[in-house]
């Protein structure tokens, strides 16, 4: 479908908890990094994809306007993309089709996230997710969701929370390879088991850390990629999907929202067994257990069977099915769109044989990163193949 | 007038793989809170009134009677709640109104220690999606449950929602102050 399109660059700056870098430094750095990546100038790039949060983040009028500069967008069609947490890998999908399309070769995506600007906390920055009228009322936080559906998904599998806190263990220590990461923790189950309680079941290690940073990626047209890079990695799929807002007459234990995007990405990747034809997977991680939810709904496994997945190693650096070998946002932090675009730079990384301590040890050949957001909502899924 | 402090980059690990040389001078709350590096303030004053629409209208009035109602799809056979004046499966108009029980069961619940800005509560709110008796299976609305110890709150659980007392009911979702297990 469209005309083949291949990563050719990556950037990233690190993920810390409080920048002293403005948006728009922290965009230059990354977008500067995945440029000289692979030997490109700014001239060369003929459009530019910007993801970023929605302005009462920053305070900011046209966020993504102000971040233009920063993004290398001045002079050039561009387009600020925001689809909540899956916005990072939604990015891409939006890349790609400016490149697939034929209507460029050379196309700078770039994502980026302050979220230390709002005071004193940036999770009231998400308190307007609620219906305004039958929600917010209620004085409602944001904890609440992911504690109400990570205990629909326990209780409809018998999970205990060692199993889901088993994740919160792979990434962190994952992450104590990645020069970029703000989370990295040798921590035991034990630790999280013992972490403060938030909202039960969530406790405070099972949640990724607020977090600014910034990566970008530079797409490229297959004549052009093969000119710029021995090493392109293609983008062989792309897809998103969008459940009902009606969030509480959804079954909170299956999303399946990431299902339908998973199939739209892997029909165009001509995927018919994902379990075996992915050999690598970057799923969305802001809680523990989410990883565990989307590699359901990515189909890497069969409903309810992720955990056990995890309890076998499958999903450890060195297993059959690497999974988050990055560290993820629990271990490499989640700027919210930045974070979804980390998990396809770690894959660009991984598949050209890059990713030095954190490299798997199996030969890959074919990954996806996915990510999810809003109420319980997206799914945006990207498969990427060498 | 505070030393200016120079932004510390955060530690540096070697570990020989991309990304090479990422940066972010990150800082601590004291770099941010006590004035080590500038910073400015600001503190916007948005406000804001729903009217609360047709079918959401409906069912606020609902509310202020100690009723609750749902809306009906002859298409697909589903009986919603909260209430919408068009079917999100079948995109048509919903065929009519019906009053549902003020009854259901906990599909999920949370016991929730912090507020919204992370401050600590002792007495944990629980928060639940409660799927009402009378609308189609999976059917919940978000709301509060309460009377019980939070300790035996389990999913599965049938509740009753306990109303304000009518007089000082307003029409809104905390007309109906929780729902306590029965």
């Amino acid at each position: 479908m469209g005309n083949r399109v291949a990563i050719v660059g990556a950037g990233m700056t690190k993920f810390v908890r409080r920048a002293q870098e403005t948006g728009k430094e922290l965009s230059f750095n990354a977008a500067r990094m995945a440029l000289d990546s692979c030997g490109l100038h700014l001239d060369q790039i003929e459009m530019v994809c910007l993801g970023t949060a929605p302005d009462t983040f920053d305070g900011v009028h046209m966020k993504g306007e102000y971040l233009s500069d920063g993004a290398g967008a001045f002079g050039k069609p561009y387009m600020r993309s925001f689809v909540g947490g899956g916005t990072g890998v939604f990015a891409v999908a939006q890349g790609w089709y400016h490149v697939a399309s034929g209507l460029c070769d050379l196309c700078l995506v770039v994502c980026e996230e302050k979220m230390s600007t709002f005071q004193p906390h940036a999770q009231a920055a998400f308190l307007t997710i609620f219906d305004h009228i039958t929600e917010r009322p209620l004085k409602p936080n944001l904890l609440w969701i992911f504690a109400l559906e990570m205990n629909r998904y326990m209780t409809t599998y018998g999970l205990r929370k060692e199993d889901i806190a088993r994740v919160a263990v792979k990434n962190k220590n994952n992450a104590l390879d990645h020069p970029a990461a703000q989370l990295a923790q040798a921590v035991t189950i034990e630790d999280i088991l013992q972490s403060e309680v938030l909202a039960w079941p969530v406790q405070r290690l099972d949640v990724s850390p607020v977090s600014d940073g910034a990566v970008a990626v530079v797409l490229a047209s297959e004549s052009v990629a093969r000119r710029v890079t021995n090493k392109p990695v293609w983008i062989e799929g792309v897809g998103w999907n969008l459940d009902t807002a009606y969030w509480t007459n959804r079954d909170l234990c299956y999303p399946r929202y990431v299902e339908e995007a998973a199939r739209m990405a892997y029909k165009m990747a001509g995927i018919t067994d994902p379990r075996h034809q992915i050999h690598i997977a970057e799923p969305y991680d802001p809680f523990d257990y989410k990883e565990l939810h989307h590699m359901e709904g990515l189909m890497l496994c069969g409903r309810g069977e992720a955990p056990q997945m995890t309890l076998d190693g499958i999903t450890s650096r060195d297993g059959e099915l690497p999974i988050c070998p990055s560290g993820g946002l629990l271990g490499v932090g989640n700027p919210i769109s930045a974070a979804g675009l980390m998990k396809i730079a770690e894959l660009f990384w991984q598949l050209r044989g890059e990713a030095g301590k954190r490299q798997v040890s199996r030969k890959v050949k074919r990954g996806v990163a996915q990510a999810w957001g809003d109420l319980m909502q997206v799914g945006t899924v990207v498969v990427l193949g060498i | 007038m505070p030393k200016r402090k120079e932004p510390t980059p955060t530690v540096e690990r070697s570990i020989a793989a991309p990304p090479y040389g990422a940066v972010a001078s990150g800082l601590s709350d004291d770099d941010f809170h006590k004035g080590r590096v500038c910073t400015t303030h600001w503190a916007a004053d948005a406000r804001y009134a729903w009217d609360s629409g047709i079918a959401i209208g409906r069912y606020l009035e609902g509310l202020k009677a100690g009723r609750l109602l749902a809306v009906e799809c002859r298409k697909c056979h589903r009986v919603m709640i909260p209430p919408r004046m068009f079917c999100e499966l079948c995109f048509r108009p919903i065929d009519g109104w019906r009053q549902v029980k003020d009854t259901g069961i906990i599909n999920t619940f949370s016991l929730c220690y912090v507020t919204w800005d992370v401050k600590r509560i002792k007495e944990p709110q629980i928060p639940a999606v409660i799927e009402i008796d009378g609308a189609s299976p999976g059917m919940g609305i978000m709301h509060l449950i309460g009377g019980i110890d939070p300790k035996s709150v389990r999913i599965g659980m049938k509740v009753r929602a306990v109303w304000k007392p009518a007089a000082e009911r307003e029409g809104a979702i905390t007309d109906i102050l929780y729902w306590r297990p029965f």
